[in-house]
């Protein structure tokens, strides 16, 4: 379980996080939904030790994230995948190479056994003949499926999702939800979805936090949420113009 | 608002926090490069792109300096009637001051800019921070190995650059000012010591932590966007450029 105590950050004079709490229930998939700006992708990078926060407590399974030395963090790390929202595939290699990637540098397989794990991974997310392209040879879509493969491919315990969709067509969008569902089924992993995607990301998520103005305002079930009278929450999830969010 | 005195402080601060930064990032780098210096493929790679690939200005460069040196150096040698000093004065001038520095800064200008636009959009497109989300240290993959490649290939493209730039010089003082060909590399060869080598070999080491260093920094923290890689690889070249020039001041006043 991952749990967000009291947690503050900010950026100069910018308070993104502001005494934010949360507990990310284990095997489940938890999405993060907010108006764009609230530091969504802020926590997601807090949850992984790419930031610090100024002050509160980030636990994973009972360990804590801060004052921790590279090593130390490196092991908790070990714990985790991500896909990035730009995939952030490596652009010097192969979609192969990239995949491969971390199971040359985190195991001691032979390179049959890669071979095999890597081309399974890419079988599962709906990728053939892809091996040798570059990064640059492939549409957004496919760059994700390419992301999730080497996320999952260690088989970590939780996966992050920043904006898994972003920038998708709406058939593309749904192929990579139902992309996340059955990858979560299969592996059984702790997710964070980090989405815009009102209503599609209530059917895959099982939890669904509402992130606003640095804390979280709301946190339930996807049926709780989307019948929630708060009018910050009603008016994110009808997309309406009149409310408490102010555009711009 | 801030007052005047505030915003002398903030930027003293700033300067303060980045130069400890820089601190940090060297001595990092180099406990990396004996901790775990990365895979020979990797640094390998990375000689092929720093010093292979930066042959071709090095000897461009090399030879148009050295007959430069040649033609400058006859005509002051032969106010004083010693025209047969032209090996020696072109040799010394090559291997102990303008061999480093100018490799150097053709180096800096061909690879220093390109590792930190390199590095820096990796950093702006993630490929850093996935690396870190990999539990990796991105040190052993993109700095290390190109600490190692320019620490190697420094001093090797520096010797190219000394003999090309001898015979750059041999060129236009023998073969087109009448210089004797004899004297001109008996003179050379009678008052270059070991110590000259030495100390230039030294100096294009050196230069080759510097290139490293200040490419792979600029780069690891690029600003934002497009325009944060661009200001990042000015500064690293304009950087670079100043502290080869008073690292080497320093360091020719140490080694005379």
């Amino acid at each position: 379980m991952i749990r967000l105590t009291g947690v503050h950050k900010s950026f100069g004079a910018q308070k993104v996080l502001n005494g934010l709490n949360l507990e990310i229930p284990e095997g489940k998939v938890t999405a993060i939904i907010g108006p764009s700006g609230e530091g969504k992708s802020v926590l997601l990078k807090l949850l992984i030790g790419l930031l610090q926060p100024d002050s509160g407590l980030i636990e994973v399974d009972g360990e804590c994230m801060q004052g921790l030395r590279r090593s130390q963090l490196n092991h908790i790390r070990e714990k985790f995948g991500m896909l990035f929202q730009n995939a952030a595939l490596f652009d010097s290699m192969s979609v192969f190479e990239n995949v491969a990637f971390p199971l040359q540098e985190k195991t001691k397989l032979t390179r049959d056994e890669i071979r095999r794990r890597v081309l399974s991974a890419l079988e599962h997310v709906g990728l053939k003949n892809v091996e040798d392209k570059f990064p640059d040879e492939l549409s957004g879509g496919m760059k994700k499926r390419v992301g999730l493969a080497r996320a999952v491919v260690l088989d970590p315990k939780i996966i992050l999702f920043d904006e898994p969709t972003t920038g998708l067509d709406p058939v593309i969008k749904r192929a990579i939800h139902h992309l996340i569902r059955e990858t979560h089924a299969k592996f059984g992993f702790t997710a964070v979805v980090v989405s815009h995607e009102i209503p599609e990301i209530f059917d895959i998520a099982q939890n669904v936090a509402m992130l606003y103005q640095g804390e979280i305002l709301q946190h339930g079930t996807p049926d709780e949420i989307q019948a929630s009278t708060h009018p910050v929450v009603k008016q994110f999830i009808s997309g309406s113009l009149d409310g408490p969010i102010h555009v711009g | 608002m801030f007052t005047p005195v505030q915003a002398i402080g903030r930027l003293t601060i700033g300067y303060v926090r980045n130069l400890g930064r820089m601190g940090w990032f060297i001595l990092y780098s180099l406990y990396m490069i004996v901790r775990s210096p990365g895979s020979p493929v990797y640094i390998l790679k990375q000689m092929r792109f720093i010093g292979t690939k930066s042959l071709f200005v090095i000897v461009l460069t090399a030879a148009f300096t050295g007959m430069v040196l040649g033609l400058q150096g006859y005509y002051t040698l032969a106010k004083f009637g010693s025209e047969g000093m032209l090996g020696t004065a072109v040799a010394l001038s090559l291997i102990r001051e303008l061999g480093p520095v100018l490799s150097a800064l053709m180096v800096t200008g061909r690879a220093g800019s390109a590792i930190t636009a390199e590095i820096g959009i990796m950093r702006i497109s993630e490929q850093i921070d996935a690396l870190e989300t990999m539990a990796l240290d991105p040190f052993k993959y993109l700095v290390t190995p190109k600490f190692v490649a320019a620490m190697i290939s420094m001093p090797l493209l520096c010797a190219i650059f000394d003999v090309v730039g001898i015979y750059g010089g041999w060129l236009v003082g023998v073969k087109l000012l009448g210089v004797n060909p004899g004297a001109y590399f008996y003179e050379m060869e009678k008052s270059v010591m070991w110590r000259d080598v030495y100390s230039g070999m030294v100096k294009s080491f050196s230069f080759g932590v510097i290139i490293a260093w200040i490419g792979c920094y600029k780069g690891y923290f690029s600003g934002p966007g497009a325009e944060g890689v661009s200001r990042a690889t000015t500064e690293s070249v304009v950087l670079t450029s100043v502290i080869i020039l008073v690292w080497d001041y320093f360091l020719t006043s140490i080694l005379l």
